[in-house]
């Protein structure tokens, strides 16, 4: 056990659970007559609320952001590199939220809590989330936190997604919108890897058409097939090659089929270890969310129609190797906010490590993140 | 204030929308956003100037102009866009200035004077390819790679049916002076051209 923590991190941090009570009606049409949200928070909330900070999370995110919650967890939480004293992300000067969306499998209200109306878990009965549902939910959290407008909603990737559809749901209720490896809608391409993932976990003979809850089995062997394709694609080839080449096990070729080389081992230990702690329903319903989003939709497909309501500023980001969203997606967003005459900046940051690069400081991120988020801490007397 | 942003300055008004191709680290947009109530873009693709501009609030979009043009926006979409010394330094300057007054009413172009008497001085007795303040590279690193005169410029409006609605001649320190105004292709060594294809 550590007897310190990085003088730049926000220290241990306590999850709290939030019960709301009155109905929520989703864009599938069905409702959740009461739901739980867990969240956390980093810093201080200003006398005005002017400087709360929403962050809003990918597949397979969570609350758990920034900080410990022990002094003896093995890693921070998943964008401490951001979120800190210091970091772009400065909690010295904004209120940092982050939670755990609806749907999801870490303490929110997901297909493996408890539906009241049954007394069984829900199961495959969970309706689907929309972004749009997620974004609704965190203006409901707003509210009770006694945040009118956010100094900035924040995302990266499926997170960038509930930042833009902030922007136009709630264009009075946030000042910037920050897009970070994300896209307007996905890809022929990205759904079909997202359609893979599904199938791996449905055609799991321990899934039970969802209700593995009821028989006390888990669909693991689906669930890490579906983590090991996702994975693939938040590498880039350069970033693998570069990390296992085609590096083996052992010295030699042992002419059978069991992980050979490196690659394939760190791919099954990656699916092993997340088949343990995350919920094959919830992944359902978060690579659903992403197939659905598409705010174009209802606009002919004209994302700058869709955007004419947005109000706030946008700071987007990409990364030249990320196939999974590439800079072209970010780019296309770009435009359609000049098209409808916002306020946008964009860079195309160079990183290696395809679209998990969104998750690491390189330097350049790091400057422009922290220069983006200082002038906005300075724009609400942060 | 440097000269040719107050002389730029004095032509944005109120509300106009501005595009600056090649924003470096966002001053004039600053001071167009701050004193004169201008909102706009900067393209910019040096990384340091891009993180200084949206460090300051001045809205930049990473983008080349060489590779990407101006393609992503619409036509007529903005009052003024501007290129202070960089027109020298894109491929096809006459593509440039045409895309200009396709998404902007006005242009205003700001480039260096290959004809100023110290660079002619620099070529004709020296035999080594001209330095100056407003040029201070060598032939081999130099970004200026489309240098022209007043007269040559003037020359590819004319072609082009480009007005030139003004001309401020300046010296290579940003300032005014008589010698620059009574022979500018000779002793001027910064014009500041405003532009457009309405007419008058």
């Amino acid at each position: 056990m550590p007897d310190s923590l990085p003088t730049d991190s926000v220290g241990i941090v306590t999850p709290q659970t939030l019960h709301f009570d009155a109905p929520i009606t989703l864009a599938c049409g069905q409702t959740l007559e009461s739901y739980d949200l867990v969240i956390e928070t980093y810093g201080e909330l200003n006398a005005d609320a002017s400087n709360a900070v929403l962050i809003c999370h990918a597949l397979s995110g969570n609350h758990h952001a920034a900080g410990y919650h022990t002094m003896d967890e093995r890693k921070p939480g998943w964008w401490d590199s951001c979120i800190g004293p210091g970091k772009p992300i400065d909690t010295n000067r904004f209120f940092v939220v982050s939670l755990n969306n609806l749907g999801g499998c870490h303490g929110s209200t997901g297909p493996s809590s408890i539906n009241p109306a049954t007394a069984q878990p829900y199961g495959p009965e969970f309706p689907v989330i929309t972004v749009s549902d997620w974004v609704q939910s965190q203006a409901l959290l707003a509210d009770r936190l006694g945040i009118a407008c956010w100094a900035a909603v924040v995302g990266g990737s499926l997170g960038g997604m509930q930042a833009l559809q902030w922007s136009l749901d709630y264009p009075d209720r946030l000042r910037h919108a920050v897009v970070i490896a994300s896209t307007p809608r996905l890809t022929a391409q990205n759904i079909a890897f997202n359609e893979v993932a599904r199938q791996a976990i449905t055609s799991d003979r321990e899934f039970h058409d969802g209700r593995y809850q009821d028989f006390e089995a888990l669909p693991r062997r689906g669930l890490m097939l579906a983590r090991m394709v996702g994975h693939i694609t938040y590498l880039s080839d350069a970033s693998m090659g570069e990390k296992f080449g085609r590096e083996l096990r052992d010295q030699a070729y042992k002419f059978g089929y069991d992980a050979e080389f490196q690659v394939e081992s760190y791919l099954r230990y990656q699916g092993e270890r997340f088949s343990e702690v995350f919920d094959a329903n919830t992944y359902l319903l978060m690579t659903r969310a992403l197939d659905y989003f598409d705010p174009a939709y209802e606009f002919g497909g004209d994302l700058s129609k869709a955007l004419a309501a947005a109000r706030c500023e946008y700071l987007v980001l990409s990364f030249s190797t990320d196939w999974r969203f590439t800079p072209a997606r970010s780019e296309e967003m770009v435009n359609a906010m000049i098209a409808a005459r916002k306020r946008v900046s964009y860079a195309e940051i160079d990183a290696p490590w395809g679209h998990d690069a969104f998750l690491i400081p390189t330097p350049r991120y790091t400057d422009i993140f922290t220069a983006y988020m200082d002038r906005v801490a300075r724009e609400v007397g942060a | 204030m440097r000269l040719d942003l107050e002389i730029i300055q004095q032509w944005v008004q109120p509300g106009h929308r501005v595009l600056d191709l090649g924003c470096g680290d966002g001053t004039l947009l600053d001071f167009l956003q701050r004193e004169r109530g201008a909102t706009g873009f900067g393209l910019e693709i040096n990384p340091d100037h891009i993180t200084t501009c949206m460090g300051r609030g001045v809205a930049v979009i990473e983008q080349n102009l060489d590779t990407q043009g101006l393609g992503n926006f619409e036509d007529q979409t903005f009052d003024i866009v501007l290129m202070t010394q960089a027109l020298q330094a894109v491929r096809r300057p006459d593509m440039v200035l045409d895309e200009m007054l396709r998404v902007g009413r006005e242009g205003i172009v700001t480039f260096p004077n290959f004809a100023h008497w110290r660079l002619r001085w620099g070529l004709t007795f020296k035999g080594r390819m001209p330095e100056s303040d407003a040029l201070p590279y060598k032939w081999y690193n130099t970004p200026n790679i489309r240098l022209c005169t007043f007269k040559d410029f003037e020359a590819l409006c004319r072609q082009k049916n480009i007005r030139i609605k003004s001309r401020r001649v300046v010296d290579g320190q940003h300032q005014n002076s008589w010698l620059a105004r009574l022979w500018p292709n000779m002793l001027g060594e910064i014009a500041i051209y405003r532009i457009t294809r309405e007419t008058p």
